[in-house]
């Protein structure tokens, strides 16, 4: 069972190496514009509002690898310039999971009193202040445990990555199966690899909830 | 009379032909208000009379129909910097407090005018304990919000509206969330305020508040301005039925 692992070392490691790859620069980039796209949706212009529940609607019902298949064969077909494999890949993953981070923002936003917004307006700060100095950092409290979900389901998801040609860990049994490895074993040391990775976030979890907890 | 005159006859806040609706409901019908710098203005009247509304459209935090509202003579903008701008020159006080939760009672008081007017750190800590000694919660300042009393929270509240050094504060039923024996000590403040010249404009329910503090009453019902008058005229002598209604309900007991 060990040599299954050991022998083909290289493949799991590059493989989930380029996991945590595509995991944290989607991730980064999701929270950006996820939390950009969740001020839209508070935000007093019509205008962006309307452009984030659009983008909301539309990403969040449509099916990842479409989100994907989109970007690798749609732009292809358009004769766009695509970047390569992984920055196109960054670029289905981003696009998909900002519009779930949007809306565990906004629901944050929500749990704040409306007095919050209203004192801060009423000293002269503006949408972008009141939202940053007094709404969002009480809200993050209540974003911790779902944003930390739509993490994890990131982390997964990126697995999405391997039908179109990155190498990433969902790769490994395709690659594994041409060598005549044993198929159980292998998703059995993937699985491993996986609860590995998210342990960090569980431990990241606990500990900004115990800092934002209240006094 | 010549320009100059017409301009000082505006007072510093001048409401003109302010009408709102929530929906079917008329809440501000044909608002005309004018508030002398200095002036203490009480507005009284019944629950869902538009009082609080009014207040509220003072600094916009109510948008209104139509109608003008001028501060200082310049027209409310309605979006942006410049009603930031606006909003940092008239002081506000919330029913409920509304004290950022998150922040101390100093940082309560320093954030305007270290995030809007980008005061120097030391000036405004400076200035914030200062406000708080004189609104008695300087030994206060280091704990949050929840860990206050109503009336300390109210105080707080005061101060952080005059860390602004505003044109006008309004206060919006400032003890209207508090126990009983909390309201003396907010209005203890207030009433030092007006002594000081503040331009107040206050929507309260207590009486002896107006009576004391205040340079005119403006009695408010059904969305309207039915009587303005001093406060002893409107106490003693109350003109239309609805104020001799009102009145009589509350000072009966």
């Amino acid at each position: 069972m060990f040599s299954v692992l050991t022998d083909n070392w290289p493949l799991f490691r590059d493989g989930f190496w380029l996991t945590i790859r595509l995991f944290l620069v989607s991730g980064v980039l999701s929270l950006v514009f996820g939390t950009a796209l969740g001020a839209f949706r508070v935000s007093p212009v019509p205008a962006l509002r309307g452009f984030g529940t659009g983008y909301v609607n539309i990403l969040r019902n449509t099916p990842l690898t479409l989100v994907f298949a989109f970007l690798f064969f749609g732009a292809a077909k358009m004769d766009l310039a695509l970047p390569n494999p992984f920055w196109t890949a960054v670029g289905a993953l981003t696009i998909y999971t900002s519009a779930f981070i949007c809306e565990v923002v906004r629901s944050g936003v929500n749990t704040i009193a409306p007095g919050q917004a209203e004192a801060a307006r009423a000293v002269g700060m503006s949408f972008v202040q009141v939202l940053t100095i007094v709404v969002l950092p009480q809200a993050f409290r209540a974003i911790i445990p779902p944003l930390m979900s739509v993490l994890i389901a990131l982390l997964k998801n990126t697995t999405i990555a391997a039908g179109f040609s990155v190498v990433e860990a969902g790769s490994i049994p395709a690659a594994m199966s041409e060598r005549g490895e044993n198929q159980l074993v292998t998703l059995f040391w993937i699985t491993i690899g996986f609860l590995i990775l998210i342990v960090p976030l569980i431990f990241l979890q606990r500990w900004a909830e115990r800092r934002t907890a209240v006094a | 009379m010549s320009d100059s005159d017409t301009l000082t006859k505006t007072g510093l806040v001048a409401l003109t032909g302010v009408n709102k609706h929530f929906g079917e409901l008329h809440v501000l019908k044909d608002i005309n208000l004018s508030i002398d710098q200095g002036e203490v203005v009480v507005v009284i009247g019944p629950s869902g009379s538009g009082k609080s509304t009014l207040c509220r459209a003072i600094n916009r935090l109510e948008t209104i129909d139509s109608g003008n509202i001028l501060l200082d003579g310049q027209p409310l903008p309605s979006e942006g910097k410049a009603l930031a701008k606006l909003r940092a020159d008239v002081g506000m006080v919330f029913q409920s407090f509304n004290l950022f939760a998150h922040k101390t009672i100093l940082q309560n008081v320093t954030l305007g005018p270290l995030k809007v007017r980008k005061t120097d750190p030391k000036q405004a800590e400076q200035r914030a304990m200062e406000l708080l000694e004189r609104v008695g919660v300087a030994n206060q300042a280091s704990k949050y919000p929840a860990q206050l009393s109503g009336g300390q929270q109210q105080r707080v509240a005061i101060a952080r509206a005059l860390a602004m050094d505003p044109k006008v504060i309004l206060f919006d039923e400032p003890t209207s969330a508090l126990d009983p024996e909390m309201i003396q000590e907010v209005l203890e403040v207030m009433i030092d305020l007006a002594k000081q010249g503040m331009t107040m404009v206050v929507v309260t329910h207590e009486m002896g508040f107006a009576r004391t503090a205040a340079n005119r009453v403006v009695f408010m019902a059904d969305g309207e301005i039915v009587e303005e008058a001093t406060p002893e005229t409107f106490f003693t002598n109350p003109t239309s039925r609805r104020a001799q209604d009102f009145l009589g309900k509350i000072l009966k007991h």
